[in-house]
């Protein structure tokens, strides 16, 4: 297979925006029959790539040869009828419209122009048959999960004749059998000759799908390398181009001493708290300088939790209490009183203003705290953005730029700030090193150890177990939107014994 | 970032510069003021005289459109404001007293707020899209200003009523002083205190700012509230202007004209980020259109015209399309900064 | 406004959900179906002579422009666009076809001018919002200033119209049984079938729906959500075009000051027919049911006799909030 004409060449690409560059000279080839994980951190320019790839961009340099044939796509549709298919992360398809339309809208069968329903409805359901799934393809797509959706873009970019199919991060709301379903899939189109370039930031995944990949940092490409002449270790030093010191810090330090911590009256604790369709009631106490982490698959209840536990949705059921006293939220306001404070998993919708600047965003909390009629003098924000900015290492390091010109990961920096200078007793933390870049996670991560040391308990939000158990000095496991375990992080718990308490639902 | 918002400002201030200098063809004496009677009288006090209810109806309308929303209701509160006015001061035994034109007026604005907290109350609590929430107000009003009427022009002969419009005050027009004094209450209370901020953040992104403990509900109250107190103010002057409550045609269509100025002052109807002095140079430059258009001696309904000329101008050259050759300039900006 | 709770349990897909769905689609349709039945039994009952069709018919040929205008209003509201500019095309349209027919111009070039010049303008906004990224309700409300303005640079003042194919048309009355009704009527039922068929069974009716959607995600999805936004604000002109046609029938004269506030009525009667403002959701025959309100509540005013003509725009306001809040109740749920 590697020594066929590859199906699509890119080469010297270059994309620049207004004071960025955001590609320089990157090169990409895809063969027929593979699958090429395209790798780098957040910021390397991968999504830049797949949009000018899917004519979603135009490219200033370089050019696009798509099976021998030079092509400049003036937009998705052009791409799209040349064979290029894209997956995107968010799921771009019209929720109000049916599961069928959504399969198959663009190339509706017609007869004379008229729309033949019956047909349409009947290719939907063979496309999602080859996902095996059965749904009702008359419903609208915006009463399915997340999954469900999924793979119904999925069935949609499979119905286009396509040589190359882009799936960007398509894994990232999907559960492990989900997963497996994907990856059988994969296999099957990869067996069909079509070119396949994957976007993740699982390195496991990578390892497991990938026949090569291609490395980009900074806008700039690394190499191209074969997936079994890579080592793990190896592609992270591509990927961050740096010593892995930093990581590895982490990684070796010792666990965390759960035996070092005295539990006094909790900070926070929930009795039987519940809220009706998003969570059961559950028990838990935070102490302070403890991490407790949320360990489960996505959509077992983490994220309902936390607002559960920040008042961002009211609970039915049970009791709260913060220092022993009983408590009622009626507000997100309600709990920073009580000095609680949550950085929400979706950073760009639920968390970030991005017209505002770095400074007015890490402002926000405490100024709404106070109420709009007391605003902080300028020189205290000055002061306390500087040495904030300064703590946190967010680059570049201008408070009064648009938050949106940030990367992910000083996006989440300034968040985190954001919390930070509330001085809160307890930080809740949703996924905080989710879609950012290897040595901001490893910052993160290390944030969260001094912050506990420093006696701030923390509710640690994450899908990846190891990084849970790194920094936890307990684990709560969620499934099926149940607590269903709470176990100490004790020398003989590792991830196999969480997995194992989230599929036997808490019988470790 | 100063420079990026002197950036958006130059053209609405370019073209009323333009507009300005181009009178002089017509009107030699277009910059002229003069000394009367101790009073101020000139071209340009007139367009800031005339200009004073639209530049009030824009700023609330700035505020509204700063939290993601629209006032369309702002007309007919125009007119319902002038409405209840007439009518109290039509009432009264003597046209004349102080007292009771002032308990007039009070009591229009009181009327005022409350249909601006209706409005907030749809917006901000039951959750309705504004355009929609509001136009109910912006249909059914123009029927309460009729009820209120009951159907007539109710003329009024009180001559502290007709200060509000034609009075002078250290011999500056009172519509001008009573505009400048709104703007700055509203300048300095958004910029001096967090408001701005915190409805900046509101109209760009609310779920965020939610969890960031903000509580939009009584912020987008506050600015529909604010917005329909202003509209009275506007109705107040209207209808002084002429002596007269007219709840068929007054403030018609004053909405309109409120969000182009304040779409011309570069705040986005999407929400977000807001320029009061935006706001006011774009009423500014739409009333002066209306002036420039009567001198030229073109019939006044045809000023429609050049309105949408001016939208089209305006709209094109701020369009990415047409700006993409003034960009090349700012990485070195963005560079520098 | 506030998405707060996009954090629901993933749907479990069931028999139950199934059934239910579809239901809920149509509540608001079927609501103001309700309410039309509602209003019309209250005025059967309260009033005499009522409950003679002929009434129903009236409402029909008093608002048939109305209704024409509103089936273009309501393409551009399911793309989750608006149009302000309508009443002042129709006004701009009567002065037209007036000014033309004085100067003896024959009808049957009349007519496609005056079709022609809606879409022209309609077309003109379509393609300032889509490639210079205009927000809709600003380059409508220039094409709104921009026709209102061009009428009273046509006449100040109202020109009749006195040409005999015109005074025929606005004359004739097609009688079936007892009954009668107008030409434009004919007209209008037949842009009502035709629009409803375009949004059921054709690719761009799809397309319509799909940009009201989510218009990143259809163009993400290859579709051409240009080429949609264009159409959708010329067919938007075309209709305004045809109803200022139908208006000057109906009117027999042309004139500047026509259909002011029409864009709010069209608007109003496509909201209480249960067509979602953010794009996405509705259907023509709601539009016709909205239309069918507003033409009932100035029915029952009129037949009521004692009440002013302003409360026909409170009724309206009224109306309006209760359908709003309606599919607030409703959209939550969905949800």
């Amino acid at each position: 297979m590697s020594e066929t004409e590859p199906v699509l060449v890119m080469r010297g690409i270059g994309k620049r925006f207004p004071g960025v560059v955001a590609l320089d000279g990157v090169d990409l080839r895809l063969f027929p029959g593979e699958v090429h994980a395209l790798m780098g951190e957040n910021g390397a320019g991968k999504s830049t790539l797949i949009k000018v790839l899917t004519g979603a961009y135009h490219h200033d340099q370089g050019d696009i040869t798509l099976g021998g044939e030079q092509v400049a796509f003036a937009g998705p549709h052009q791409a799209q009828q040349a064979g290029i298919s894209t997956v995107y992360q968010e799921i771009n398809l019209c929720p109000n419209l049916s599961v069928a339309e959504n399969v198959l809208i663009g190339r509706s069968p017609t007869r004379f122009g008229r729309i033949r329903w019956s047909a349409m409805r009947r290719r939907a359901e063979d496309l999602l048959a080859r996902l095996h799934l059965s749904i009702d393809v008359g419903s609208d797509l915006g009463t399915h999960s997340i999954a469900v959706q999924q793979m119904v873009a999925i069935a949609r970019a499979l119905d286009v004749d396509a040589k190359v199919l882009v799936l960007d991060e398509p894994t990232s709301s999907l559960d492990a059998s989900e997963v497996d379903q994907l990856f059988r899939v994969m296999r099957g189109l990869k067996d069909e000759g079509i070119a396949i370039l994957f976007v993740t930031h699982f390195l496991d995944q990578v390892y497991e799908i990938a026949d090569r990949m291609t490395v980009l940092r900074n806008g700039r490409l690394v190499g191209e390398f074969r997936t079994a002449e890579l080592s793990q270790l190896d592609l992270v030093a591509a990927m961050i181009g740096k010593e892995l010191a930093a990581l590895e810090d982490i990684e070796e330090a010792p666990r965390r001493e759960v035996a070092a911590l005295e539990r006094g009256t909790p900070i926070v604790s929930a009795e039987t708290l519940g809220r009706t369709g998003a969570i059961a009631p559950f028990s838990l106490a935070i102490h302070k300088g403890e991490v407790v982490g949320l360990a489960g698959l996505l959509g077992s209840g983490r994220t309902e939790i936390a607002r559960l536990l920040f008042g961002a949705d009211r609970a039915d059921q049970g009791r709260l209490r913060v220092d022993g006293a009983p408590v009622a939220f009626r507000g997100p306001q309600s709990a920073m009183r009580h000095r609680i404070a949550y950085c929400p998993e979706n950073r760009r919708t639920d968390g970030l203003v991005e017209d505002l600047t770095v400074r007015e965003n890490i402002i926000l909390a405490m100024q709404a705290a106070r109420g709009w009629a007391r605003p902080v003098p300028r020189g205290r924000q000055d002061e306390l953005v500087a040495r904030y900015v300064k703590a946190l290492d967010i680059r570049p390091a201008d408070p009064e730029l648009p938050v949106r010109n940030l990367s992910g990961g000083n996006q989440q920096k300034v968040l985190l700030a954001r919390w930070l200078i509330t001085e809160p007793k307890l930080m809740i933390l949703d996924e905080p090193t989710r879609g950012i870049d290897v040595g901001a996670k490893a910052e993160i991560q290390r944030l969260v150890v001094e912050l506990s040391d420093g006696g701030m308990a923390v509710l640690f939000i994450s899908a990846e177990l190891e990084e849970v158990l790194r920094l936890s000095h307990k684990v709560a496991v969620l499934r099926d939107r149940r607590l269903v375990a709470e176990l100490e992080n004790t020398d003989g718990l590792d991830t196999d014994r969480v997995m194992a308490a989230i599929a036997s639902g808490g019988a470790a | 970032m100063t420079t990026v918002v002197r950036h958006r400002l130059f053209w609405p201030l370019a073209m009323l510069v333009s507009l300005l200098v181009g009178n002089l063809f017509f009107t030699p004496d277009f910059f002229a003021v003069e000394v009367r009677d101790g009073h101020f009288y000139g071209a340009l006090f007139d367009i800031l005289r005339q200009g004073a209810p639209l530049l009030l109806v824009a700023l609330g309308m700035t505020l509204v459109i700063a939290t993601g929303g629209i006032d369309l209701s702002v007309g007919a509160v125009v007119a319902i404001s002038g409405a209840l006015a007439c009518q109290q001061i039509s009432g009264l035994g003597d046209q004349g007293a102080v007292g009771g034109v002032l308990f007039a007026v009070a009591l229009a604005l009181l009327l005022c707020a409350g249909l601006g907290l209706w409005n907030g109350f749809l917006v901000g609590v039951v959750g309705i899209q504004p355009i929609i929430a509001t136009l109910i107000l912006m249909i059914a009003g123009r029927g309460v200003a009729q009820l209120i009427t009951d159907g007539q022009i109710i003329n009024v002969n009180s001559p502290p009523y007709k200060a509000i419009a034609t009075g002078f005050l250290l011999a500056v027009p009172v519509p001008i002083i009573i505009a400048a004094a709104l703007v700055a209450i509203v300048a300095v209370v958004t910029r001096r205190t967090a408001f701005g901020m915190l409805l900046e953040s509101v109209g760009g992104n609310a779920g965020a700012s939610r969890l960031a403990g903000i509580r939009s509900r009584r912020l987008i109250i506050i600015a529909y509230v604010a917005c329909a107190v202003c509209a009275g103010v506007a109705g107040l002057m209207v209808s002084s202007t002429v002596s007269s409550a007219d709840g068929n045609n007054a403030g018609l269509l004053i909405e309109l004209d409120a969000i182009l100025a304040v779409v011309i002052g570069g705040t986005s109807l999407l929400g977000g980020r807001f320029s009061i002095a935006g706001t006011v140079i774009g009423a500014i430059l739409i009333k002066t259109l209306d002036t420039t258009v009567y001198t030229i001696g073109i019939p006044p309904e045809v000023t429609l015209l050049f309105k949408a000329v001016v939208v089209v101008i305006l709209c094109l050259v701020q369009a990415p399309a047409f700006r993409a050759r003034f960009t090349r300039r700012q990485p070195a900006e963005v560079a520098r900064a | 406004m506030m998405d707060l709770d996009t954090k629901v349990a993933p749907a479990p897909v069931t028999a139950r959900v199934r059934r239910f769905v579809p239901r809920q689609k149509y509540l608001p349709v079927t609501a103001t179906a309700v309410l039309i039945s509602l209003m019309y039994g209250i005025g059967v009952v309260n009033y005499t002579g009522f409950s003679d069709t002929q009434i129903v018919l009236n409402i029909f040929i008093d608002n048939a422009f109305l209704l024409v205008v509103a089936v273009g209003m309501t393409f551009v509201i399911l793309t989750g666009g608006i149009d302000l500019s309508v009443g002042a095309v129709v006004a701009l349209t009567t002065m037209v076809v007036a000014l033309l027919l004085e100067n003896g111009w024959p009808p049957a070039v009349v007519l496609p001018v005056a079709l022609l010049m809606g879409s022209t303008i309609g077309l003109g906004m379509g393609l300032m919002i889509h490639y210079f990224d205009v927000q809709p309700f600003i380059a409508t409300l220039a094409g709104m200033f921009l026709a209102r303005g061009l009428c009273y640079v046509i006449s100040t003042d109202s020109i009749p119209i006195d040409d005999p194919f015109w005074v025929r048309v606005s004359n004739a009355q097609l009688w079936f049984g007892g009954w009668f009704i107008s030409i434009s009527v004919l007209v209008a039922l037949a842009v009502v079938l035709i629009a409803a068929y375009v949004l059921a069974y054709t690719t761009f009716g799809r397309d319509v729906y799909a940009v009201g959607g989510d218009p990143q995600s259809a163009r993400l999805m290859g579709l051409r959500v240009g080429r949609t936004r264009v159409a959708v604000y010329t067919i938007s002109g075309l209709c305004s075009g045809l109803g200022g046609v139908l208006l000057s029938f109906y009117m027999s004269s042309g004139y500047g000051l026509h259909a002011s506030g029409m864009e709010l009525d069209a608007i109003a009667a496509v909201v209480i027919g249960g067509t979602l403002l953010t794009g996405g959701s509705g259907y023509v025959l709601g539009t016709v049911l909205g239309v069918l309100v507003l033409g009932l509540i100035q029915t029952i005013i009129t037949f009521q006799g004692n009440l002013s003509s302003w409360w026909t725009k409170i009724f309206i306001g009224l109306f309006l909030f209760v359908f709003i809040v309606l599919q607030r109740v409703v959209t939550r749920r969905r949800r």
